[in-house]
């Protein structure tokens, strides 16, 4: 079920240069698993802004987002206070009633948030999952003491070797020789393309695609699984490693 | 105050349908608000064989618009027939208009068989007019002969209303729509999507990957007022307008110009609410310009 309704900034910080977290009030009693998006009205925009929800309870929404273009732009200066018109309770989620004990949870960027409000229903199930976290430098890294909060083991990948391995996330996984029985994934298609042919478990990852409506009504997000042709926003964003074409 | 209006013999609780492809079959709407109180839809552009589309990226935003290349992805008519329809029934309780395209005039007649012997088809609406596919599509719907031959064979098919669909891509709009009366079209339905492109600046290369697309939004409102005005006062079959209407305000003008219904379509992916909310709005809209009667004021504009 979907909702559209007002919702009220709390807060609204950057965390990076380019990386903002806000905290929104409003009901969020569609919002039923990790993983699901909103879609964001932006003024004198026609298309409304997905955004992958990184946290929520009964009552807030906590989303991090990127700056990339004028929408995201405009997201950046709103104050604590100002409104903005959210569908929420959209696309299906990671699924977490999969039998597993030591999950890798997998994050490129600003695919990360996602992520931790997995890891927090993971360790609600009694599941310890492992955290591996990629960024391009030292100065993006962003939630990392928010995982470890959690009692998550958290790695990090830098490119340039600033902070934790030196390369990308597969790197992390080949180096610290990590047992792990499944994973999740959220980040750029060619890091999920990398996890997708060289991780031997299933999995489930989070794919990206330029939506329309967000809510199934479009077809403007399809893309081509093994199960035929799937709605990035629907029966996605979260698809089964053994289903994906990638 | 009367809202009804009717097309054809099928009578519409008020003019408001969502317009094909971008309502699905339905389903999605059903969560958001009670779809019975449309009055009516059209369902997704359905083909003889299934299609998966065109490539990713399909969807480019605009100044009040965007662009789709979606392609006419759809799960064939059998499948239409077998799936959605069984269960659109179980939440729909009115005809519903069933939008029909092909690469051929056998794929047409194909379908308008086929849809026409389902009870919940009120009325077909063939797309002759969709800017994202090669080779059909919108190849009928840009000469007055080929537009004429759909219509034609169509017709000879089905004994439900039938009203193509036509495409704002060409040099003489009404030429089309007479030759689609003069071949037995019941109705006229336009404007489908503008021909248009974005390029984004970082990558340098257009932000479609196939390029190009249909434009729709409420930017193209103008432009099929315009179409809708022309093709009224040239044709005696009623019209249904459609083309960036986004307020109850948008209804009433389209009707004025000609329109007996109307279709909206953009504006469902940005507000899921969008028909309600014309539907709620209507009257208060009507008594500010002392409407009594919807049936009133379509093509009333010709009269100046």
């Amino acid at each position: 079920m979907f909702k559209k309704g007002l919702y009220t900034i709390v807060s609204n910080q950057p965390l990076t240069k380019t990386i903002y977290k806000m905290v929104l009030q409003g009901d969020t009693c569609y919002i039923t698993a990790p993983g699901q998006f909103v879609e964001i009205e932006i003024p004198n925009k026609f298309l409304r802004r997905p955004i992958s929800v990184c946290d929520y309870d009964k009552d807030s929404i906590t989303l991090i987002y990127k700056v990339i273009g004028e929408g995201t732009s405009f997201m950046s200066t709103l104050l604590p206070n100002n409104t903005l018109d959210l569908l929420t309770g959209l696309g299906n989620g990671f699924n977490t009633d999969i039998p597993q004990k030591q999950p890798l949870l997998i994050g490129g960027g600003v695919g990360i948030p996602p992520l931790f409000s997995l890891a927090k229903q993971l360790t609600i199930n009694k599941i310890q999952p492992t955290i591996i976290m990629g960024f391009n430098y030292a100065d993006e890294i962003f939630y990392r003491k928010e995982f470890e909060s959690l009692g998550c083991n958290v790695l990090i990948s830098t490119l340039d070797g600033s902070v934790g391995t030196k390369g990308y996330v597969t790197d992390v996984i080949q180096n610290n020789q990590l047992t792990y029985d499944y994973f999740y994934a959220c980040g750029p298609l060619p890091m999920l393309k990398v996890l997708c042919h060289t991780l031997p478990t299933e999995g489930q990852l989070s794919l990206e695609e330029r939506m329309g409506c967000g809510f199934g009504a479009c077809m403007g997000c399809s893309i081509e699984t093994k199960s035929g042709m799937k709605r990035v926003c629907k029966e996605g964003p979260v698809f089964l490693k053994s289903d994906l074409k990638l | 105050m009367n809202l009804s209006v009717n097309l054809c013999g099928l009578k519409l609780d008020n003019p408001i349908i969502p317009a094909s492809g971008t309502f699905g079959y339905g389903n999605e709407f059903k969560d958001f608000y009670d779809i019975n109180i449309l009055g009516s839809f059209a369902f997704k552009g359905t083909t003889k064989e299934p299609r998966s589309g065109n490539p990713t990226p399909r969807i480019a935003e605009c100044t009040n618009g965007l662009i789709n290349s979606v392609g006419l992805q759809n799960p064939g008519i059998e499948s239409v027939i077998k799936h959605e329809l069984p269960l659109l029934r179980t939440f729909f309780h009115k005809p519903v208009i069933a939008n029909i395209s092909g690469f051929s005039i056998d794929e047409f007649i194909y379908c308008c068989e086929k849809v026409d012997k389902e009870p919940q088809v009120g009325l077909i609406e063939v797309n002759i007019s969709c800017p994202n596919v090669k080779y059909g599509g919108m190849s009928f719907g840009t000469t007055a002969d080929s537009a004429a031959q759909v219509t034609q064979a169509v017709k000879s098919v089905t004994t439900k209303p039938v009203f193509i669909k036509l495409s704002p891509n060409v040099t003489d709009i009404v030429a089309i729509a007479k030759a689609c009366e003069n071949a037995g079209a019941d109705g006229i339905c336009l404007i489908n999507t503008l021909f248009g492109m974005r390029i984004d600046l970082n990558r340098r290369q257009p932000v479609i990957a196939n390029k190009m697309g249909g434009f729709s939004g409420p930017a193209i409102f103008p432009i099929a007022l315009r179409m809708v005005y022309q093709v009224s006062q040239a044709c005696n079959i009623p019209i249904i307008g459609c083309g960036g209407i986004s307020s109850a305000h948008d209804v009433i003008e389209m009707m004025m110009a000609g329109a007996t219904a109307v279709q909206i379509g953009a504006m469902n992916l940005k507000n899921p609410y969008i028909c309600k909310e014309i539907i709620e709005q209507l009257p208060e809209v009507m008594e500010k310009f002392g409407i009594e009667n919807l049936n009133d004021i379509i093509g009333i504009a010709h009269q100046h």
